[in-house]
């Protein structure tokens, strides 16, 4: 074994209830990888990815069972603080969501929850956090103007940028592009790229063709379990399991 | 039937019509009404003798028309009222809305509806047989009717109504606006002061108005348990004698067409003046927090 995986998903079990929608998931994510999350509808990925910053507390009545290491570390241990994991550990949603505030406030907002009052300090950050996410070009002019002002594409970028200024160390995708045209979602494929570099991507996506474009390794869900895992240029090319190879090739879905 | 489509859309939109406008007509009506029975008693009083005079003897030979001690009962017992019962409604609504268990907000939301609609004659009474003696004991106070008893029951009143509004719009906030404030690693706090809060800013203001007009305009209670005092008060545990108050328990014994009887409309007059103004600074304020509809993709 090289380096230690950034999570370890060991015996994960979850539950809405009395319906358990994983089961026995066992998963090992890499530092600094996109891993791609695939799978048709209701499979269990968003479960799982909501599982990784524990996004699925605020759903009363689910419960996970097993264990998440990050880094080593128990996500679901009592002694965890979840605002803690959640700022280490970012998340972008399948509908962009921006809060009701200036685009300003809104990549700030994660600032000034952690604390940072200082304005210029709070300018230098917006600003680069909304040249990471490719959107400062395209707004720099407009940072006092309401956030749902602008276009689906943008929102998205906007979110991206929210979530990189708590400076995360991992950065959850739920279907990041589902709602945006070609040209949005080929700009988010692109900033994907260039985040890799920096951090830890987990993306759920639908879309077979994204996940082979933008990640190093693909985990297939079906019915709430793991049926295959592996780097993504093997996955797609030279599936292990025939139930792999039918999803991939869209016989069925 | 006879009718073609068309001739049908035609009187639909005239029955609308006619039934909408109806209920607006009348309402002007009763303002020239307020007007036309107003304004005779600036014959015998200037405008400013009126709303600036202390002395309000109507039925005094000669009488004194000034009402600013009503305007000034009507003032502190809205004001009191409302610096109790905002604070405690929109608390109330955040508690439903975010904090209370759902099974626990099925049974509470129904129940905070169904004080709203208890009617206001009772509220006063229970001003008037429990609370008054309790102040008028406990404080040892000359009365127990007075500003402070009129603002707890005023109070009593207007939170469920701006509760039960508030919490429309705090639970009407989208979840996945929520959830992206608590996956930035904001607590629930957090969330619901600065997202949350702000968010439904413009429903809040909506029913802090209409729970605040519900008590300028209220009578019985006021009636009731302000004491009827026409004096300036000193403090909040003077009696006083605010304006709808003083027009209902006045009119009755106002003969048909004396000054009295314009001056009471006269007052009537200055209470509109003053619900409009609130609700034109109230709708202002809701109009500038509005936030933008959702995006389109």
């Amino acid at each position: 074994m090289t380096e230690q995986a950034k999570f370890q998903i060991k015996n994960l079990n979850f539950y809405y209830g009395d319906f358990r929608a994983l089961e026995d998931i066992n998963l090992e994510l890499q530092q600094k990888q996109v891993s791609a999350l695939i799978g048709p509808s209701g499979c269990g990925k968003s479960s799982f990815l909501r599982c990784l910053n524990r996004m699925n507390d605020l759903i009363p009545a689910a419960r996970a069972e097993g264990e998440i290491l990050l880094e080593g570390q128990d996500i679901y241990s009592p002694s965890i603080d979840v605002v803690n994991l959640r700022r280490r550990v970012g998340m972008v949603f399948q509908k962009p969501n921006p809060f009701p505030k200036t685009v300003f406030d809104n990549v700030a907002y994660g600032l000034r929850v952690n604390g940072i009052r200082d304005k210029r300090l709070l300018r230098e950050k917006v600003e680069w956090n909304l040249k990471q996410a490719a959107l400062w070009e395209e707004i720099k002019d407009r940072l006092n103007q309401s956030a749902l002002g602008l276009s689906g594409g943008q929102q998205q970028r906007l979110c991206i940028a929210r979530a990189l200024a708590v400076e995360p160390e991992v950065l959850l995708m739920d279907e990041p592009a589902s709602a945006l045209d070609p040209i949005a979602t080929q700009k988010i494929e692109d900033l994907i790229h260039e985040l890799k570099k920096e951090y830890t991507i987990i993306i759920v996506t639908h879309n077979m063709q994204q996940a082979a474009r933008v990640s190093d390794i693909t985990a297939f869900f079906y019915m709430g379990r793991l049926i295959e895992t592996g780097d993504t240029e093997t996955l797609f090319t030279r599936p292990g399991l025939q139930q792999t190879e039918d999803y991939i090739t869209g016989r069925f879905g | 039937m006879g009718l073609q489509s068309h001739q049908r859309e035609k009187l639909v939109h005239a029955i609308f019509l006619v039934v909408g406008a109806s209920g607006i007509i009348i309402l002007l009506l009763i303002f020239l009404f307020l007007i036309r029975e107003g304004l005779p008693v600036f014959e015998v009083v200037s405008v400013v003798d009126f709303i600036f005079g202390t002395q309000w003897y109507p039925t005094y030979d000669p009488a004194d028309y000034g009402i600013l001690a009503l305007i000034v009962g009507s003032l502190c017992v809205v004001g009191l009222s409302s610096l109790i019962a905002v604070p405690l409604g929109i608390c109330t609504a955040i508690y439903l809305a975010e904090i209370a268990h759902p099974r626990v907000r099925a049974v509470l939301k129904p129940v905070v509806e169904l004080i709203e609609g208890l009617p206001t004659v009772v509220i006063g009474f229970f001003g008037m047989v429990v609370m008054a003696p309790f102040l008028q004991r406990t404080l040892d106070l000359n009365t127990g009717l007075n500003i402070f008893n009129a603002s707890l029951m005023l109070a009593f009143m207007a939170v469920p109504t701006i509760a039960s509004i508030s919490e429309d719009a705090i639970y009407s906030v989208p979840g996945h606006v929520k959830e992206g404030s608590m996956a930035l690693g904001a607590t629930h706090w957090e969330t619901i002061s600065r997202v949350i809060l702000p968010a439904s800013l413009a429903g809040i203001s909506t029913a802090v108005v209409l729970g605040i007009a519900r008590a300028i305009g209220e009578t019985m209670v006021v009636l009731m348990v302000a004491g009827g005092a026409a004096m300036i008060p000193e403090s909040v545990f003077d009696p006083v004698r605010p304006m709808p108050a003083s027009i209902a328990a006045e009119m009755g014994e106002a003969p048909y067409q004396s000054h009295h009887y314009h001056a009471l409309f006269a007052i009537a007059l200055v209470l509109f003046v003053f619900t409009f103004v609130f609700n034109m600074i109230a709708s202002w304020l809701s109009e500038k927090h509005k936030q933008v509809g959702e995006a389109n993709l």
